[in-house]
C-alpha cells in the first residue's frame, strides 16, 4: 500500500451548491495522478454524508474513504483534523489537497500540524514538474508576486487551494469508484470545542457569485459617492456590483461584494473592472470571464494587461459616461 | 487570568491605512503597523482585562522595527511586551512559526489562560498560524470570531465561517483568532504612547532564550522551498483605447458594441427599440 502514490482530495460538503472547490480539486487531481501513476480518493468525514460520496464518484474520485459516524456529525476542524490524521497515518497519501474555504483552510492547518507536515496555503496552480516534483504555487508577499513551493522532505504534502484555480469535470452518473467504508478511530474525540448552534445566513452575495456580468469597483474610482453609480450601470447592464478589499474597507461597498480570495468567487461572461489595480487576491476569485473591460489610469495596471479591452481614462467619468451611453441606446 | 497576544508588524502597504473620509492614505504609517486583525485580537483582550481583570502580554516574532509595535500595544494597555527577534527565525513558514509562538507561550506565560491572534494578517498571511497553535498547545480553539463572552471558565464565541453563523463553546485554557470586522480597536493614548517608548515593558528575545530546537525554527524549520518567486504573468493582448471618457465609450461601442450586446444578451446598437 505504501507503493501507491495516492492523491487525496477532502470533501468539504457544507456549501456543495455554492461551493464547488471539492469537485474542482478532483479534477485536478485526476491531471497529476495520471502523470505521476497516482490514485484520486477522495475523503469523505461526517453523519449522514451518502450523497456526497454519490457526487464525488461522479466527478472524478476513483476511491472514496467514507467515514460516516454519528461522532462525526458535527462539522468542526478540530473534530475531522483529528479522524483525517488518523486516516492519514495509516494510509500514506503523496498529496492532500483541500479548498481553501474557511472550514478548509482551519482543517488543513490542524491538520497539518498534527501530521507534523509542511502546508501551503491558497494555492492558484498546482502541478509537477520534470523531475517530478509536485510544485505548488501560491501568491507571496502580498499577492504581488508568485511562488513556487516544494516539499523536499516532508509527507503528506499538503496545500490549500483557492476556489476557481480549476475547472470540474463534467458529472458522470456511471462512474464507479471503490469505496472504502471505515470507522473513526477509538475514542474519537474533538479538541474540546462545542458547537452550540449553527445556522446559514441570509444573503451572502449568491446573485454576485452567479452574475453573468459584474461590474466590479476598485479605489481607483475616488469615493464612496462615485462607487454608488456603479449600481446604476449594474442595473443598466443587468449585472452586480463587485468590490476590491480597500472599497470595502472604506465602507463605500458591503462586505458581501468583495471579490477575491477573501470574499465572493465570480465567474462572469462579461466583467467591468474600474479603478481595480488587480492584485492577485482579487483576480484569484474571477474565474475566466469572456470578456473584460478594464478602466484605469495607469496602463500597466495588472488588470489593464488581462482586459480585453483596456481604457486609460478616469474610472468615474468612464462610469458616468457609459450610463449616458447606454441611456441614450434605450437600454434603461 | 492571563492571556497572551501575538501581534505582527506589517508593511503599511497602499491599502490598509487608508481614511475613508478623506480617502488619503494616511503616510504617518506608511513603514510598520500593527496589522489590523492583530490589533482586533489585542482589543478583544484588553476588554476582557477590563471587565475581568487580567495580565495581558503581546509577543511578536519579527524584526527590531516591531518594537514599536509592541510599544503601541503597551500604550494601548497591555501590561508587557517581548520581541522574539534573531536571524535565525527569520524565513519561517507557518509550521516553524507556530513552533516558535509554542516555544515562546512555554517560556513566557505557561499558565496562561487564553492565547489570541488576528485570523489573518494583512500582508502574507495564510490563517494558518492560529489553528497551527491550538494544535502545538494542545487547546481547544475557534478562527475567525467575532463575538465572546466569558462564565467563569466557560467561554462561549460566535464566527462565521463560510455563510454559517456558528455558536461555540469551550473550556479556558484555549484558543481564539478573531477577524478585522469585529472589536473596534480603542484609539492609542498619546500620553500613554509616550509613556510606553520612554520606559515601557518590552523585552527582546532570541531563539536560545526561549530555548528552541535551531533545527525546528526560521528557514532550518520550514518544509517548504520556494524554488522560483515572480510577478504573475498578465495573459491577454487586449486592446487600448484611450481619450476623453466620452470618446473612450463611444469607441468602445463603435468597436465592440456587437460583442457586448452578445454578452448581455441585449440590443445595444441604439436603434428604435419597438
Ligand atoms: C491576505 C490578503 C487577502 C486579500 N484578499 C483580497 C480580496 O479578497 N479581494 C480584494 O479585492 N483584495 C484583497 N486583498 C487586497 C489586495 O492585495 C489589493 O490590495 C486590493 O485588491 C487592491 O484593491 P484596488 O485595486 O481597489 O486598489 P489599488 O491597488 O490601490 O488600485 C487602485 C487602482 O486604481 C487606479 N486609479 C487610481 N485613480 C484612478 C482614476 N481616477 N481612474 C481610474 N483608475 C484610477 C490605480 O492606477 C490603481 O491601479 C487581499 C490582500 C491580502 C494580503
Amino acid at each position: 500500500m505504501n507503493q501507491e502514490r495516492a492523491i487525496w482530495v477532502v470533501g468539504d460538503y457544507r456549501n456543495y451548491f455554492q461551493n464547488r472547490v471539492t469537485l474542482q480539486l478532483l479534477a485536478k487531481a485526476g491531471e497529476l495522478a495520471a502523470k505521476m501513476d497516482g490514485t484520486v480518493c477522495a475523503v469523505v468525514m461526517g453523519h449522514g454524508v451518502e450523497e456526497w460520496v454519490g457526487e464525488y464518484q461522479a466527478h472524478g474520485a476513483q476511491r472514496i474513504y467514507v467515514m460516516d459516524h454519528p461522532l462525526l456529525s458535527e462539522y468542526l476542524p478540530g473534530l475531522f483534523a483529528r479522524a483525517l490524521e488518523s486516516l492519514a497515518r495509516q494510509r500514506r497519501p503523496e498529496i492532500i489537497l483541500i479548498g481553501a474555504t474557511s472550514f478548509g483552510k482551519e482543517l488543513a492547518a490542524r491538520a497539518a500540524s498534527r501530521l507534523g507536515t509542511g502546508l501551503t496555503a491558497d494555492c492558484v496552480d498546482l502541478y509537477l514538474d520534470q523531475e517530478g516534483r509536485f510544485v505548488q504555487v501560491a501568491p507571496a508577499y502580498g499577492g504581488n508576486l508568485l511562488a513556487e513551493i516544494v516539499f523536499p522532505r516532508h509527507r503528506p504534502q499538503m496545500a490549500t487551494v483557492r476556489p476557481g484555480a480549476f475547472a470540474e469535470m463534467p458529472h458522470d452518473a456511471s462512474a464507479r469508484a471503490e469505496i472504502i467504508r471505515l470507522d473513526p478511530p477509538a475514542g474519537l474525540s474533538g479538541d474540546g470545542v462545542r458547537l452550540v448552534s449553527c445556522r446559514r445566513l441570509g444573503y451572502q452575495g449568491e446573485d454576485l457569485e452567479n452574475a453573468k456580468v459584474v461590474i466590479c469597483g476598485g479605489r481607483g474610482l475616488g469615493s464612496r459617492k462615485k462607487f454608488k453609480n456603479l449600481h446604476e450601470l449594474a442595473r443598466l447592464l443587468g449585472g452586480e456590483v463587485g468590490a476590491t478589499r480597500p472599497v470595502v474597507h472604506a465602507d463605500w461597498a458591503e462586505e458581501e461584494r468583495l471579490v477575491g480570495q477573501a470574499g465572493k468567487h465570480i465567474k462572469p461572461r462579461l466583467l467591468f473592472s474600474l479603478g481595480v489595480s488587480g492584485a492577485i487576491q482579487h483576480t484569484a476569485g474571477i474565474a475566466d470571464p469572456e470578456f473584460t473591460i478594464a478602466v484605469n489610469k495607469n496602463p500597466l495596471a495588472v488588470m489593464m494587461q488581462k482586459a480585453d479591452v483596456a481604457i486609460k481614462a478616469d474610472a468615474h467619468q468612464v462610469a458616468l459616461a457609459l450610463i449616458r451611453e447606454l441611456k441614450a441606446r434605450g437600454s434603461s | 487570568m492571563r492571556i497572551v497576544v501575538f501581534v505582527k508588524q506589517v508593511p503599511a502597504v497602499s491599502e490598509l491605512p487608508w481614511d475613508a473620509k478623506t480617502g488619503q492614505l494616511r503616510r504617518e504609517a506608511a513603514e510598520g503597523m500593527m496589522d489590523p486583525a492583530a490589533k482586533r485580537a489585542l482589543e478583544a483582550a484588553l476588554r476582557l482585562k477590563d471587565a475581568h481583570g487580567a495580565q495581558v502580554i503581546v509577543i511578536s516574532m519579527g524584526p527590531p522595527s516591531a518594537e514599536e509595535t509592541l510599544r503601541e500595544a503597551v500604550a494601548m494597555g497591555a501590561d508587557r511586551g517581548f520581541l522574539l527577534c534573531d536571524p535565525r527565525l527569520a524565513g519561517a513558514d507557518t509550521l516553524a512559526t507556530s513552533y516558535t509562538l509554542a516555544r515562546a507561550v512555554g517560556a513566557l506565560s505557561p499558565d496562561f489562560d487564553l492565547i489570541l491572534l488576528g485570523c489573518h494578517s494583512a500582508d502574507s498571511e495564510t490563517g494558518q498560524v492560529g489553528p497551527h497553535l491550538a494544535e502545538e498547545l494542545g487547546l481547544p480553539a475557534a478562527a475567525y470570531v467575532e463575538k465572546m463572552a466569558l462564565k467563569g471558565r466557560k467561554l462561549t464565541v460566535e464566527r462565521v465561517s463560510d455563510g454559517w453563523l456558528e455558536t461555540l463553546e469551550m473550556d479556558l485554557p484555549a484558543l481564539l483568532t478573531v477577524t478585522a470586522r469585529a472589536f473596534r480597536p480603542r484609539p492609542v493614548p498619546m500620553t500613554g504612547l509616550e509613556q510606553a517608548f520612554g520606559q515601557g515593558e518590552v523585552f527582546i528575545l532570541s531563539a536560545a532564550d526561549l530555548r528552541a530546537d535551531p533545527e525546528h525554527v526560521g528557514w532550518a524549520g520550514s518544509a517548504g522551498r520556494i524554488i522560483k518567486i515572480y510577478a504573475p504573468a498578465a495573459q491577454k493582448k487586449g486592446e487600448l483605447i484611450q481619450g476623453t471618457p466620452k470618446a473612450c465609450v463611444r469607441e468602445l461601442m463603435a468597436r465592440f458594441g456587437d460583442r457586448l450586446g452578445g454578452l448581455l444578451a441585449k440590443d445595444l446598437s441604439g436603434e428604435e427599440q419597438a
